[in-house]
């Protein structure tokens, strides 16, 4: 039964081609948009993901804070409270995975004829772990170089790039600020920050070189800000709270005095920019929702036209047996087949425009087989609810009056 | 009169209008029993149109009964009705009312998509109508790529393919010329004769309706002679003379 009513449905779509074309072409741009805007829209969204995972997780970055001296307010960082100290008994805390001083400084870097300027940062082993950072070639400086203040350097993919060339870096020889420092390793390229810094412009030496060798510090052992990674994201509340206790009572800072430091929540950051991109990409998918809504008035329109068209067609039908179900499932099918068929090409265009779109201006797209399933359901339910009102209407028509329809 | 094909008493149908109430159809009372041959005659506002709707199941009477092969077909709804149309009837209609875009094969096979009837069951039937009607060769012709006449014969075997009891026919012979109006009418014939199938056929040529065996004379919504063909014809000359 439903086998015949099908083949009936499709005769009636084929002796009307051209019009059947047209209306499934409203459903076939609908869904391609859709398909289409969220492939960019999530696309856009790994994006962020992908930049924030580059920061690391659960990232703490702790402050010297402002001071006040004489009734004159510096600002963030101005004074130097956090030491290298501080770094080791934060390591203590259970929240904390790992803690990594870092005194920031910029210099002149030498190899042979190739010279270049970049941040050279002050740290620790656990600087790599708190970033999520590996290295491409080499190996890191341990504790013992820490302890020794040993001249040696780990480069960014931007510096050993910009000093070596095509050389390997990994037990050269480099001047910064005029005294060898021997390349232990390079670090993998880590791309863009979420800000647009390049990431991979840095070099990174022990903290205590930096300190004593390299830049000289105004109190020994200070820092210019510390990272702290917590064990996990629902541990950060925990540690943020244990980093200022301790912090407080390693500063000696009495009740109701202000810190002298001050702690940023990285992740909560990088959440608002996911946020920002999520919200992107479903106003980008209801923007495309609407184009799909206007292909279903249209296959509305063009059945309400073929009930009326086809009213002496109903007539016979409904002279030779056709009960009125039998009246709205065909006219019910056809919606259905119209916007079926309209969604597949629409998915396969989608598909293809999104790659194209990503081959031609470098978006990254991202084609997943959730909004394909979404946009079958939705082109379904579209067919069915704007099929039904014109096929409930041929289906009501009196077989008299419709017989007599010219 | 239990087994009485069709049967009405005192049949009433109203038209509600602007200008207020139309009776069309007062006080009709029928009965047809197998194998009969009747034609319904009658000038245009007799009442024989609305007659033939209310007989085949596709209008209501206002008031009366009517009973279609014992069924009480006031008591019965949408769906029973279609069922009736689909099994018990056949319509003829004076347009040939056949579906343009389909093949003559799929023209007389429509009804039985309503039966459930498989596709090859319903193409083999549907080629055995044609045959009977003497329409084997152009099977898959489109309706508008043959004469009126072959049309009609299609159009016949398509009321015959779910084997009704009943054929209705609403001026079949109206678009044809005499010469093929004949011929569909010795069709008629031969269908009543053969195949014992009851005809009720409505006309106003007096020539086509000397093919069946009993006249119903229809004037303003009443009966005004019903009997026998030959008496009819009589009867119209004593009027004349």
């Amino acid at each position: 039964m439903i086998l015949a009513m099908l083949s009936e449905a499709w005769m009636a779509m084929w002796a009307n081609r051209l019009r059947t074309i047209l209306t499934m072409l409203g459903m076939v741009i609908g869904v391609a948009a859709v398909i289409i805007m969220l492939a960019i829209g999530q696309g856009a969204q790994q994006q962020v993901q992908a930049s924030i995972a580059s920061m690391g997780s659960n990232l703490f970055i702790i402050l010297s804070g402002s001071t006040t001296s004489g009734g004159l307010r510096l600002g963030g960082g101005a004074t130097p409270t956090l030491t290298v100290a501080d770094a080791q008994s934060l390591e203590e805390l259970p929240s904390l995975a790992a803690v990594a001083p870092s005194s920031p400084g910029t210099a002149q870097l030498v190899y042979g004829p190739n010279n270049w300027s970049t941040q050279v940062i002050g740290t620790t082993p656990s600087f790599l772990l708190v970033r999520d950072w590996q290295l491409a070639s080499g190996s890191a400086f341990t504790d013992s170089d820490i302890r020794a203040a040993t001249r040696v350097a780990l480069l960014g993919q931007t510096v050993a790039h910009n000093l070596f060339g095509d050389v390997d870096p990994v037990e050269k020889t480099i001047r910064i600020k005029n005294s060898p420092y021997l390349v232990l390793g390079v670090l993998a390229a880590k791309g863009q920050s979420l800000d647009g810094r390049d990431q991979d412009d840095t070099v990174l030496v022990p903290v205590t070189t930096a300190q004593s060798k390299l830049f000289g510090t105004q109190f020994a052992g200070t820092v210019r800000f510390i990272m702290a990674q917590a064990v996990s994201a629902e541990a950060m509340p925990v540690a943020e709270k244990a980093i200022t206790e301790l912090l407080r009572q390693r500063h000696r800072i009495r009740d109701g005095a202000e810190n002298d430091f001050s702690i940023r929540n990285l992740t909560a950051m990088a959440n608002t920019a996911a946020e920002t991109a999520q919200v992107m990409s479903l106003m980008l998918g209801a923007i495309a929702s609407i184009s799909l809504l206007v292909g279903g008035i249209g296959i509305m329109n063009i059945m309400l036209v073929s009930v009326t068209e086809r009213t002496r067609e109903i007539g016979i039908r409904m002279a030779i047996g056709a009960r009125s179900q039998d009246i709205l499932l065909q006219f019910l099918l056809e919606a259905i087949i119209i916007s079926v068929i309209g969604c597949l090409i629409g998915v396969l265009l989608g598909v293809g425009g999104a790659l194209l779109v990503s081959q031609l201006s470098g978006m990254s797209v991202v084609i997943s087989i959730s909004p394909i399933i979404m946009s079958f359901a939705v082109a379904a339910a579209v067919g069915i609810f704007f099929g039904w009102y014109p096929a409930r209407k041929a289906s009501m028509l009196r077989p008299i009056e419709a017989l007599r329809y010219q | 009169m239990h087994n009485a094909v069709i049967r009405i008493e005192r049949l009433y149908k109203e038209y509600v209008t602007d200008a207020g109430t139309v009776p069309v159809l007062k006080d009709v009372t029928i009965t047809v029993m197998p194998g009969e041959f009747v034609a319904i005659m009658g000038a245009s506002g007799s009442g024989k149109s609305t007659l033939m709707n209310i007989l085949g199941c596709l209008d209501v009477a206002t008031s009366g009964n009517y009973f279609l092969n014992g069924r009480d077909v006031n008591r019965l709804d949408g769906d029973e009705l279609a069922l009736l149309r689909n099994q018990v009837i056949g319509f003829v209609f004076q347009g040939f009312n056949l579906l343009p875009r389909a093949n003559l094969e799929e023209n007389v096979a429509l009804p039985l998509i309503y039966r459930g009837v498989s596709r090859d069951q319903r193409l083999l039937q549907a080629k055995e109508m044609l045959q009977k009607v003497g329409l084997g060769k152009h099977n898959r012709s489109r309706p508008n790529q043959i004469s009126g006449g072959q049309q009609q014969r299609v159009a016949i075997a398509r009321a015959l393919v779910n084997q009704p009891k009943l054929l209705l026919a609403d001026e079949p012979t109206g678009n044809l010329d005499t010469h093929t109006s004949h011929e569909i009418m010795t069709l008629f014939s031969e269908l009543n004769q053969r195949d014992g199938i009851t005809i009720v056929l409505i006309t106003h040529e007096a020539d086509i309706a000397a093919y069946a065996n009993r006249l119903v004379r229809l004037a303003d919504g009443q009966v005004i002679y019903d009997g026998p063909v030959a008496n009819a014809a009589d009867e119209h000359k004593e009027q004349a003379a």
